[in-house]
């Protein structure tokens, strides 16, 4: 079955913007789906439309078979919404704040408690459970928000940048509850600028560029596009110049920095064989970008480069 | 799960989350109309009302106490709406509201009864520090209940309206500062309309409030400038009017959203 499935789906804002041309998209049960593209792309768009909180201008949504155009009200109660910025009142307290967004659902008082308790205590907010929202720290705020999405159980949760401004520790802790949420079959739609997130959390991806979707498909799949990643390398002693190693792109960084592109299919031994060859002692190596980061970037790269062209052609038509 | 039991919790979940917000804040909204109106009945009422003598068959004190009463009715009713509506939409709270599978009369409802809320219980308060003032008897309290009720509902739906339009908390406070006040002030809270000259009379049987306040009057004290029933229906027709509007602007979304 579909978790969401949209179709055709278009957005025109008032003054003219086209936020989206006509996407297509479908998100099966139970996976952990990444939907990226730079700033402005249409992805907030997208999952606006899809929560109510953004008029569509055609096109079909569906959530889990419901059409939101026949029945969005049962559509919402399978939904489950974590928003890019706070959006709770923050004089309220925390547990008010996530029994609130229970009673807004159905959900009676005694029916949320201890639901609301479960997740404040999962999410580490039960000791805070009394204090104002607006005394919470911005990682709290964060979770806050993820208790209150799960406390009708939704089936679809939508987390818009949930662990933005959130620390490395916080937001590995943060991965492995949403992990968990997934592994108990909640399928999970999430937008990150952080791409490392994307790649360790989700199985299939969607990239939203200038409201059209330019990629959708495995995260394994795109990875596997990737034809070559560029690593980093410590060295021992400094050099001079970048030495020149057959078969291997390499960019001296600064003295003890070497930079080495290797192709997809080549053999990381041979480089370090190379290497020894020439004296050159390595001290530790990393990527110098997360792989789908590298890949993003070309994609998104590529879409604004044939825009610009498709400009110029229509200028010069125009003209 | 059912519709009308999930409408039903949805509804007294928004209730209560207005009476919250607006007792825990109580020295904001509580305690200032209760001392305003403690200065109106020492000041009009007793100092400057001993001077007046009779209005309208009552000692001045007891012809200004039903507009007073129903003046804090129509103001808190009204602002609670406003600012808390507004708030909402400010710090993007109200989207909780949005993405749930409330509908938007629930949502209305909820906001206008929380007004409505506020509006009685500072009735009440300013009613208890009248009797410190003057004796109270009712003439028809049916329709003193009726009309107090109603004139709350039909400004909290106005607040609400007033919040749907409004881009900053400047706007918050332009129709209460520039229509409302005046209105209430010049709608025979602190006098008769008989006192006035004819084109003035006239003139202020346009103004709507001036039938909520003698309505009022006649419930408690027998004697109003207008027919009572008549405003009474006549409310109920703006009541309808207003909440259809509400919901229309709510139902597109205006101010909420894009």
């Amino acid at each position: 079955m579909k978790a969401l499935s949209i179709h055709n789906l278009q957005k025109t804002y008032g003054n003219g913007f086209q936020a989206l041309k006509g996407i297509s998209l479908d998100v099966k049960e139970g996976d952990f789906f990444a939907l990226l593209g730079p700033n402005g792309a249409g992805k907030s768009t997208t999952l606006g439309i899809v929560c109510s909180l953004v008029r569509k201008t055609g096109g079909k949504v569906s959530i889990f078979g419901v059409d939101i155009d026949d029945d969005f009200a049962k559509a919402k109660q399978l939904i489950g919404v974590v928003p890019q910025e706070f959006n709770f009142g923050v004089f309220e307290k925390v547990e008010d704040i996530v029994l609130t967004s229970a009673g807004y659902q159905g959900l009676t008082l005694k029916e949320a408690r201890p639901r609301a308790e479960q997740l404040l205590r999962d999410l580490g907010l039960w000791d805070k459970r009394h204090a104002q929202a607006r005394m919470l720290s911005g990682g709290m705020k964060r979770r806050l928000m993820i208790a209150r999405a799960l406390v009708h159980r939704p089936k679809l949760l939508i987390l818009d940048e949930p662990t933005a401004g959130v620390d490395i520790e916080l937001r590995r802790s943060m991965w492995s509850f949403m992990q968990e949420i997934n592994r108990q079959g909640t399928t999970i739609i999430l937008t990150t600028h952080y791409l490392e997130e994307a790649e360790s959390l989700c199985r299939n991806i969607a990239i939203i560029d200038k409201g059209e979707i330019i990629k959708n498909t495995s995260m394994k799949a795109l990875l596997a596009e990737l034809t070559s990643e560029t690593f980093v390398l410590d060295l021992a002693q400094p050099l001079i110049d970048a030495p020149k190693v057959e078969g291997f792109r390499t960019h001296l960084e600064d003295a003890t920095t070497l930079e080495v592109e290797i192709k997809k299919g080549q053999n990381i031994s041979q480089l370090f064989a190379l290497l020894f060859e020439q004296k050159i002692e390595v001290l530790s190596l990393r990527n110098k970008a997360n792989r789908l980061e590298e890949l993003f970037v070309s994609l998104v790269d590529k879409t604004a480069a044939s825009g610009f062209k498709a400009d110029e052609i229509t200028t010069e038509v125009s003209v | 799960m059912n519709s009308v039991r999930i409408y039903w919790v949805a509804f007294s979940t928004i209730l209560i989350k207005e009476v919250r917000r607006f007792t825990r804040i109580w020295a904001q909204t509580l305690l200032p109309p209760a001392i305003t109106m403690a200065l109106y009945f020492v000041i009009f009422g007793n100092l400057i009302g001993s001077r007046i003598g009779e209005m309208g068959g009552f000692n001045y004190m007891q012809f200004i106490m039903p507009g007073l009463i129903m003046m804090s009715v129509i103001t808190n009713s009204y602002s609670n709406v406003t600012s808390s509506f507004f708030s909402s939409k400010f710090q993007k709270s109200i989207e909780e509201m949005l993405v749930a599978p409330v509908p938007s009369w629930v949502i209305l409802t909820g906001f206008v009864l929380g007004g409505v809320a506020r509006g009685l219980l500072v009735g009440l308060i300013v009613t208890i520090m009248a009797l410190f003032f003057t004796d109270l008897t009712v003439h028809n309290l049916f329709l003193t209940i009726t009309v107090v009720f109603l004139t709350a509902v039909l400004f909290a739906t106005g607040g609400f309206i007033n919040a749907l339009f409004a881009r900053s908390f400047d706007d918050v406070t332009i129709i209460p500062t520039f229509i409302l006040t005046p209105l209430t002030y010049l709608g025979g809270v602190f006098y008769s309309i008989q006192l006035l000259p004819e084109f003035w009379q006239g003139l202020s049987l346009f103004n709507p409030v001036l039938y909520m306040v003698n309505t009022f009057r006649f419930g408690i004290l027998g004697v109003s400038d207008i027919n009572a029933w008549a405003a009474l229906a006549a409310i109920c027709v703006f009541i309808v009017l207003l909440f259809g509007l509400a919901l229309w602007l709510l139902e597109r979304g205006r101010g909420l959203r894009q």
